[in-house]
């Protein structure tokens, strides 16, 4: 493999003697589709917020691009690629639909000390944010409310909200969650369609669709990284098979 | 789709009329007092306008405002002590003293959140007050009387009530304006967005400390000319302009008005000052009935009265 694009060295976080993540390495190669998959518990949202920066590992290092971005506030790793969606719905509620892209877009577009001009008026802003509106088929919504669209919605907001900052890297925290069957198949070829585009590192419950996209899979159990590897590879694998069928229910096809 | 004319667009109209035409008010029926009274208004309406940028639409409730009336007073009335009595040296200099306080301020108090912001801009402004009650040269405790009040060279006289009074009500809507372009800008945008989801905006790539600090400095800019201000229209000012109470009377104003809402400050300040001003004639027991009478706005109408009249619309 070329470099990689997010490279992870020795991971750890603690939490109290909890061991959250524990020891984890992870490449993902420009262009791939990682899925990290685990049962509940088994750390993802903290591996997530590691990589994001919004939570800071006790060591180890995260390197984006062969960059290392260990230290760097969340703000700066936005600036340099790196794009999340939320597990829990974390949107603007009080503004538009439109309003949430174009601020992101607006992120990475100038800076924002500007204090008169009317920023709804930018045209290359409103521009953008229609853009990946429609990419992720919200297009007719643009001017409601964030507390008036459904749920199904705000997660494919949260997408194109992800878009808008024109990623390299796109950290998807269980974007299928809560959503129903027809909406869950929409966002999987939704995915099927971005990853031609980006790079995207997904945590995700629904097996079907992670068996359906990724390029690889990494098994996180207990904050371990018990296996790594192609789909087909991970679904022969005698440890995975315990780590899902032993102690820990079995998740597979789980909303 | 636009409305036709809102019950809020009404009343605040008829308020900003209201206010435009006092002087002439005054003049015919010469009523002297309720132009004085107005002044106070005016200004302590532009001081709650400012407050309103950072707590309605920044979303940072600061409880030591007033420590920017008092520094934009001390600022005039320690000049004017000094022998330099030009309103073209004291109203910058002001200015310029509230940043500084507000920034110094500002960056300390924005490393802590909820609660404890609202702790530490209440001791900072409690700490501004003691400061000032120790200046034996500048009056102390007792505060200090200004003599002469800013003076313009000839371009506005301070000293005439009608002057005096439009120059105030100018930088009331002045700092309206300035407001309401703020609030539409690419800055007004990710202040308010820090507000509503301070995470996401910055997972989405905005520092927000550097913006709310910004918004924290101009809103306090803002008010210490509120304070200049005031310490002309006073002739006097002591340590008394930054007591916490003081600061929760601006607070209480917001919040009567209308968090976040260009005017209601405005419609805050006058009907809470003027509440004061008649309750307290009738009787010297006035806390007794203001007290309920503010809890019941703030109780049953969210979002004070420009959420009341907003409501009032939709029948």
């Amino acid at each position: 493999m070329a470099d990689p694009l997010l490279h992870v060295e020795k991971l750890v976080r603690r939490f109290g003697g909890i061991l959250a993540t524990d020891h984890v390495s992870l490449d993902v190669a420009q262009g791939e589709l990682h899925a990290i998959i685990g049962p509940n518990g088994a750390g993802k949202t903290t591996l997530i917020s590691q990589l994001t920066g919004h939570l800071a590992p006790h060591s180890g290092s995260v390197f984006l691009g062969g960059r290392d971005i260990t230290g760097l506030p969340a703000y700066r790793r936005s600036a340099l690629g790196l794009a999340r969606s939320f597990q829990i719905t974390s949107l603007l509620p009080d503004f538009t639909a439109a309003d949430n892209v174009a601020l992101a877009a607006q992120a990475h577009h100038g800076h924002s000390f500007r204090f008169w001009g009317n920023a709804r008026k930018e045209k290359a802003l409103r521009d953008a944010a229609q853009a990946a509106l429609d990419r992720v088929g919200l297009g007719g919504r643009a001017d409601l409310l964030v507390s008036r669209l459904s749920h199904g919605e705000q997660r494919e907001l949260e997408l194109a909200v992800a878009l808008a900052t024109r990623p390299q890297l796109l950290l998807l925290d269980e974007p299928m969650a809560g959503l129903g069957v027809t909406e869950s198949a929409r966002m999987v070829k939704l995915l099927q369609e971005l990853r031609r585009e980006v790079t995207i590192v997904l945590v995700e419950h629904d097996m079907e669709a992670v068996f359906a996209l990724a390029d690889r899979i990494s098994v996180l159990v207990y904050g371990r990284v018990i296996a790594s590897g192609e789909p087909q590879a991970i679904r022969q694998n005698e440890e995975v098979k315990r780590a899902y069928l032993g102690d820990q229910h079995v998740v597979v096809k789980h909303g | 789709m636009k409305a036709p004319l809102s019950v809020r667009t009404i009343v605040t109209a008829l308020v900003v009329a209201g206010l435009v035409l006092l002087p002439v008010y005054s003049a015919a029926t010469g009523n002297v007092f309720v132009l004085t009274l107005f002044t106070r208004i005016v200004i302590l309406a532009l001081a709650a306008a400012s407050l309103n940028l950072m707590m309605g639409y920044g979303g940072m409730m600061s409880f030591g405002h007033a420590a920017y009336l008092g520094i934009g007073g001390y600022a005039v009335g320690m000049l004017a002590q000094e022998g330099i009595g030009s309103g073209f040296v004291q109203f910058p200099v002001a200015l310029a003293a509230s940043a500084t306080y507000a920034l110094v301020i500002g960056a300390l108090s924005l490393r802590t959140r909820g609660v404890y912001f609202i702790m530490i801009t209440l001791a900072f402004a409690q700490m501004a007050y003691y400061v000032a009650s120790g200046l034996a040269r500048y009056g102390g405790d007792d505060g200090l009387t200004v003599y002469k009040r800013s003076d313009f060279a000839g371009l506005i006289n301070l000293s005439n009530r009608v002057q005096f009074y439009y120059l105030c009500l100018g930088c009331l809507f002045g700092v309206i304006f300035l407001i309401w372009r703020i609030v539409n800008s690419r800055f007004g945008l990710v202040v308010q967005g820090l507000r509503s989801n301070e995470q996401r905006m910055q997972a989405i790539g905005f520092p927000a400390k550097r913006y709310q600090l910004v918004c924290f400095v101009i809103a306090g800019t803002m008010c210490g000319l509120a304070g200049a201000l005031l310490a002309n229209n006073t002739d006097f000012v002591s340590p008394a302009v930054m007591y916490w109470t003081r600061s929760g009377d601006l607070m209480v104003m917001v919040i009567l008005g209308g968090m976040g809402t260009l005017f209601g400050p405005v419609i805050g300040a006058v009907v809470y000052l003027l509440l004061e001003e008649l309750l307290s004639q009738i009787t010297e027991y006035w806390a007794l009935i203001m007290g309920p009478l503010l809890l019941l706005i703030v109780l049953f109408g969210r979002g004070g009265i420009m959420g009341l009249l907003g409501r009032l619309n939709r029948g």
